[in-house]
């Protein structure tokens, strides 16, 4: 090994933050349907897969991809409202394992649709001109896009967290997680929220999607993997715990990267050692609810 | 927990009511009823490889049945139990060249093991938690036997598994003849379903199920919860390595893909599609997951497609499953 | 070459006698009416998963073959017939799916699998039933005498010499300093091996070595490692996917400033997937490449033939082991007389040589390797293409030699 210079580590530690901000853009979407609706939604991979060969189509059409931005999140919320209404809304009052069986099979359908319509080859899709190449930082050189997507996950939050914490709907959303039958008597009418929920978690699933396209490649598998990344980091942050997924995540990202640099072999192995090391000590997660299940 | 209205046991009463059923008998023969059917299996099938795995899975969703569809608890990790017994088969004949029977024991074992590891830790969270963590450590499984390639042959899997043939005494059966090598895994599958259905007769049969129902009352009832959930965990993975191992000696090898997650979405499905918490209902779930596949595959390779849109309609409109449903409609 | 018939095969005479056996009961034993049954060649190939393009070319690519086979007069009037099953890139599935073209289908023989781990398993099945395989992936392992029997093919290069090939012409052309991404599987293995071996031989210094698993989504964390190495060439040892997302990174981090990149497969369907610019003056090892038409004129046959068959295009490199795979298992067939395996090894050890599609091959007798050019391509980038199957250029082309096969008995091999 050669010598490590600071410059060197300080870039590993922004590589691994870098990470960090996908894998908390892709766990952000599982934990809110997961805390609002009390649903594991396990077509949260073919959501991000979908986001992204959306977003391409998008470019394809406008060339702009600041409008693909856009339309992501509006097409997969649509596409999460339709799934809400007409799959899960009827299976509410069953026992929680049917919403997640069905979520099981539209992720399945998903992932085929995507091969029929757009081949199973992947798609080559790059960055904006604006973010290709580096900026320097200091003596190291770091993807001007990674950049972006970290600015981008800040910013979603940020918006995520205003809307949940300071806005009347949000509020709504939040008092419906913790006692529906409460709100349904102050005349709210729930089934909008779940529904407004669900197609929120889409949206950034989706988003997720499209923003690591340009780094990841499109391809219809791109989403088996990071299913069980998010869940990982779900799982780690507490489920239904935005917070938790944020922590989580970063720290995952980091932990990834330092590993990699010190012990490349382990870099795969150490997220599930870290959610094992947690379940055996805090089952609910760092930030869960002890009654996680209702 | 929504009631399947299917009581396979316990409820002789209901089934023998004013209404002869013509399900009472095939119910109350039912290990008979399938040694019987499964026997037929090589003449409809498409071919004796198809008719093998029927049984192989058909065994796998039964031991995923136990937990899922009797006792109410939903593992997404099932894939691990599978997987242990595959290996378990597997290195017994090549890294400790045991004879084929103490390999299928090993196994069994084997697979046990974990599930009394997993499902000690598992069975401290409910619910949707409880499907996460075991979704999680049958990853974490997954990646150990990945990585230790010494052992397990890694990403290229276990191979040079031969059983070719077994002798017992003056009985010489060629498992390379896929009709000898069917009714050889059927002797154990149609003991496994013995076993099985005596549990579910037995008391602890009648507890996993008031659990299903109602878990706050059966805990009333002064029930040890938590040792009837891992004990009920601890015997479905038995079951499901008991198929895992067939399945060695069914292919001559093991492929690291039977740990990943996906298998144990396969067998969800399997089960959720015939009928969970009904003992015929995963054998025909399997067998109709398989059919299709083989069938559609031959002239199209989207079959995740199909094989999703049905499971979807399944969950949707016939919660129960098509043999539950069937059930359902009979009694009516 | 001295041939040595294999312990458990047939010796030539006898061999000999059971194909004019054979001719005799197909010419005698059926009125001179009824069609000869035909030759079932099994190809059991990934159609879904992540290779089902590849897969599909190779189908596309076999039934080409079956047909220039049946137009040539196929094996004294006996027309070849494809049964074509997916295998999903799975092990057990495709072992269930080869017995289902033993057992119930019948087929004399079996070509196909992408995957070293797929091939591998259907081999071990194909072994125990005496069927003949001829594998299109590539491996060292099948070669082994632990893998290998009597009935095992290999028509897909071996790591050794197609990743060999690839170290000499990158230790000659472009430095000595190398730094290894790795996936962390046997193919990986096989492929650093092979690279290495021809460093140490030209005298080259590994700076940096880093293994990632297989499957990974970021690459990120890892080229920090690489930079610090300083090193010439950093050679990156996985397929597919893996290798599009490493080389996107890798040109995302603006390595491609600092170092020459060069991948141990390089294949035109990932090529077109990542796009021009991650693959630009990347250079690799190949099996084919359609340019290879200006070299032999039985390449240019077979672009010909395949644009007229599938109205235009060109056969991907995967593709064309599907044609070389099922078209030279029947050839050896005619040469037999016969479609047994004792008659083909014996065939086979009287010497095989044949030029299908890519200049001349020939069937090694000992491990039954398909001895093969390696193409050696540079990537083009966007500037550099005139038309859209106009993605590589040839640097440079190993000629098939046995010497640089692993010799028999280190495979193992009895002599």
């Amino acid at each position: 090994m050669g010598d490590v210079s600071l410059g060197l580590l300080e870039l590993q530690f922004l590589t691994g933050l870098a990470l960090g901000c996908i894998f908390v853009l892709v766990a952000t979407g599982l934990t809110l349907i997961f805390g609002l609706l009390n649903v594991v939604n396990f077509a949260h991979g073919a959501f991000y897969a979908t986001g992204a060969y959306l977003g391409v189509f998008a470019f394809g059409l406008t060339g702009s991809f600041w409008i693909s931005l856009v339309a992501v999140p509006l097409g997969m919320a649509a596409l999460g409202m339709a799934i809400e209404k007409f799959l899960l809304r009827p299976l509410y009052g069953l026992d929680p394992s049917y919403p997640l069986l069905a979520t099981f099979g539209v992720g399945y359908v998903l992932v085929e649709l995507i091969r029929i319509l757009f081949g199973t080859d992947g798609i080559p899709f790059s960055a904006p001109g604006a973010f290709r190449g580096s900026v320097l930082l200091g003596d190291i050189s770091f993807p001007r896009y990674r950049i972006f997507v970290m600015c981008a996950t800040v910013a979603l939050l940020t918006a995520l967290w205003l809307f949940i914490e300071k806005t009347s709907y949000g509020l709504i959303v939040r008092a419906g997680a913790k006692s529906p039958e409460i709100v349904e008597v102050l005349g709210v009418d729930t089934s909008k929220v779940w529904l407004l929920v669900f197609a929120i978690g889409t949206a950034v699933a989706g988003l997720a999607g499209f923003l690591a396209a340009p780094m990841r490649g499109v391809i219809p598998e791109m989403g088996v993997n990071v299913l069980i990344e998010a869940f990982v980091v779900t799982v780690v942050g507490g489920m239904g715990s935005l917070a938790g997924a944020v922590i989580a995540g970063l720290a995952m990202g980091v932990i990834i990267s330092i590993t990699s640099f010190f012990a490349a072999d382990f870099s795969n192995v150490v997220m599930f050692a870290i959610m094992a090391a947690v379940l055996l000590v805090r089952p609910q997660g760092l930030f869960g609810r002890l009654d996680a299940a209702r | 927990m929504r009631l399947i209205a299917v009581q396979t046991q316990c409820n002789e009463a209901s089934l023998v009511d004013e209404r002869p059923s013509p399900f009472g008998w095939p119910e109350r023969h039912r290990v008979l009823v399938s040694a019987a059917v499964l026997a037929a299996l090589p003449a409809v099938a498409p071919h004796p490889a198809l008719a093998i795995n029927i049984l192989i899975y058909g065994l796998f969703a039964t031991g995923f049945n136990l937990l899922f569809g009797y006792t109410g608890l939903l593992s997404l990790g099932h894939a691990a139990f599978f997987g242990a017994g595959a290996y378990g088969c597997g290195l017994a004949i090549v890294a400790l060249h045991l004879p084929w029977y103490a390999a299928i024991l090993g196994g069994i074992a084997f697979a046990a093991l974990a599930g009394a590891v997993i499902g000690g830790l598992a069975i401290r969270t409910s619910g949707v938690y409880f499907g996460m963590v075991t979704l999680a450590l049958a990853q974490c499984l997954y990646f150990i036997f990945y990585q230790w390639t010494s052992v397990t042959g890694g990403e290229s899997g276990l191979r040079g598994v031969s059983v070719p043939a077994i002798d017992l005494g003056p009985l010489h059966l060629s498992l390379l003849d896929p009709l000898s090598k069917f009714y050889f895994l059927l002797f154990f599958v149609v003991l496994a379903l013995a076993a099985f259905s005596r549990i579910l007769e037995s008391p602890f049969g009648a507890v996993i199920e008031g659990i299903r129902e109602n878990e706050n009352r059966a805990r009333a009832s002064g029930y040890a919860l938590r040792s009837t959930k891992w004990m009920s965990f601890v015997l479905s993975a038995a079951f499901c390595g008991l198929a895992g191992a067939l399945n060695t000696i069914h292919l001559g090898i093991v492929s690291i893909d039977t740990l990943f997650y996906t298998t144990s979405g396969t067998v969800v499905m399997m089960t959720v599609l015939g009928g969970m918490g009904t003992y015929f209902g995963p054998f025909i779930g399997a067998a109709l997951f398989l059919c299709l596949e083989d069938l559609t595959t031959n002239w199209t390779s989207h079959w995740q497609l199909i094989a999703g849109l049905i499971f979807i309609a399944c969950v949707r409109f016939f919660p129960a499953g098509v043999w539950g449903s069937l059930l359902e409609r009979i009694r009516k | 070459m001295t041939s040595h018939p294999r312990s458990g095969g047939l010796s030539r005479r006898s061999a000999f006698k059971v194909a004019t056996g054979a001719m005799l009961f197909s010419a005698l034993g059926r009125p001179a009416s009824a069609q000869p049954a035909p030759i079932k060649v099994g190809f059991p190939v990934p159609l879904t998963g992540p290779y089902g393009s590849e897969a599909a070319d190779q189908v596309r690519c076999a039934q080409l073959a079956i047909e220039d086979f049946n137009r040539t007069g196929g094996l004294n009037g006996r027309p070849a017939e494809l049964l074509v099953r997916d295998d999903k890139l799975n092990p057990a599935e495709a072992v269930s799916r080869t017995l289902e073209l033993i057992e119930k289908d019948k087929v004399d023989m079996v070509v196909g699998s992408l995957s070293g781990a797929v091939q591998l398993a259907v081999n071990d099945a194909c072994k125990a039933r005496g069927m003949i395989y001829n594998a299109l992936s590539l491996s060292d392992r099948i070669n082994e005498a632990s893998d290998f029997g009597p009935t095992t093919y290999h028509e897909g290069m071996a790591p050794h010499f197609s990743v060999g090939a690839l170290g000499r012409y990158v230790f000659a052309n472009m430095g000595k300093k190398v730094a290894y991404l790795i996936a962390d599987y046997e193919f990986g293995y096989e492929m650093r091996r092979a690279f290495q071996t021809i460093g140490d031989q030209m005298g080259a210094q590994v700076v940096a070595e880093v293994k990632h698993p297989l499957g990974a989504q970021d690459f990120s964390s890892l080229f920090p490692r690489f930079i610090s190495a300083k090193p010439d060439i950093l050679c990156v040892l996985n397929f597919g996917r893996d290798q599009l997302n490493a080389l996107k990174q890798a040109n995302e981090f603006g390595l491609k400033d600092r170092m020459k990149i060069v991948v141990g497969a390089l294949s035109s369907t990932q090529r077109i997937a990542g796009g021009a610019d991650a693959y630009a003056d990347v250079v690799g090892a190949s099996n084919y490449y359609w340019a290879a038409e200006d070299m032999y004129a039985s390449s240019k046959a077979f672009n010909a033939a395949y644009a007229a068959k599938y109205k235009g295009g060109v056969p991907s490199d995967y593709g064309s082991y599907g044609y070389g795979g099922v078209r030279s298992m029947l050839e050896l067939a005619r040469k037999a007389g016969a479609v047994d395996p004792a008659a083909l090894s014996a065939a086979v050890g009287t010497g095989f040589d044949f030029d299908l599609y890519k200049g001349p091959q020939r069937i090694r007798a000992c491990d039954h390797q398909s001895v093969q050019s390696v193409f050696i391509l540079k990537s083009k980038s966007e500037a550099q293409m005139k038309t859209t199957h106009d993605t590589f250029e040839i640097v440079s082309v190993a000629q098939a030699d046995e010497g640089m096969l692993r010799s028999c008995a280190e495979l193992g091999h009895k002599s």
